[in-house]
């Protein structure tokens, strides 16, 4: 049985992880072949997760880390 | 995380409960942006993240002894970040109703896909605009409580669902739908706006296009 494109979207985030299955990748994989528009979603899904994943997309305050350790520093004296 | 890590830390524990109180600071370092990005997720201020993360850190600290070593060092850590944030909502009325009720996964959103017929990637190098980590920044700050924390511990700080599940208390089976729900969302926010950021290529006889 071929699968359509909408079962494909519903695997799209196991497939990204390596969590499908041989036998479903297999299926996608062929339907990727000739569908255009899977390909897209799915490349364009992939490259979102990378972008996010970003250390740049989210930093931490300036001087997080330092107030952070200042913080540690007077529980530690107080212990 | 791996096994060598979980040796170290429970040997930085150890040492600290002995009397090597300074070797906390190492302890808590890998900790620090996951308690701060989870707590941000939940209180969605800066400014509020930041004091929730430093009260977590001192909790962390005068409840070490009582960690089992049975999860992650770093599970333990965000569970307890975690119950800081969930407070902190409580004590201030809940403005969003959502980030209480971790349960429900019927929440409804759209989880089609944007519909493409080609995609350019974007490289990661793009990010020095700094537009293009303001769009992305957006658009996981729009997703609602229960996708967002999500994707900010296993695709962003790369936890595996194991510990993600572990750390948010939630089932396996519900990270990993959370987390097709939150790319499907965030595909379709972003794949349209993030076009523009696609490197110019080459069209023949050098010629760009």
């Amino acid at each position: 049985m071929r699968i359509d494109c909408k079962h494909v979207w519903q695997h799209i985030s196991a497939y990204i992880d390596g969590d499908v299955d041989a036998a479903l990748r297999a299926e996608i994989d062929l339907h990727l072949e000739t569908c255009e528009i899977c390909s897209a979603v799915l490349d364009s899904t992939r490259n979102v997760v990378i972008l996010v994943a970003d250390e740049r997309v989210f930093e931490l305050p300036a001087g997080f880390s330092r107030r952070l350790h200042e913080r540690i520093d007077r529980e530690l004296a107080q212990s | 995380m791996d096994h060598a890590k979980s040796q170290l830390d429970a040997e930085l524990i150890r040492r600290i409960l002995a009397g090597e109180k300074l070797l906390f600071h190492d302890l808590i370092r890998s900790c620090e942006r996951p308690i701060y990005l989870l707590l941000y997720s939940l209180l969605r201020n800066e400014a509020e993240a930041e004091d929730a993360a430093q009260e977590t850190v001192i909790k962390v600290y005068t409840n070490l002894h009582l960690f089992r070593g049975d999860s992650q060092f770093r599970t333990w850590v965000l569970s307890i970040a975690r119950n800081e944030g969930l407070g902190r909502l409580r004590k201030i009325g809940s403005r969003r109703e959502d980030s209480l009720d971790a349960g429900n996964d019927d929440q409804g959103g759209d989880f089609t896909p944007a519909i493409l017929t080609s995609w350019r990637e974007i490289p990661t190098t793009a990010l020095e605009q700094s537009e293009l980590a303001a769009i992305l920044r957006k658009a996981i700050d729009g997703l609602p409580e229960i996708y967002r924390n999500i994707v900010l511990l296993r695709d962003i700080e790369e936890m595996d669902i194991r510990e993600t599940a572990a750390a948010l208390e939630i089932s396996e089976g519900a990270v990993k739908v959370r987390l097709h729900r939150a790319r499907a969302m965030l595909q379709r926010v972003l794949a349209p706006q993030l076009k523009a950021f696609a490197p110019r290529r080459k069209g023949l006889f050098g010629g760009f296009r």
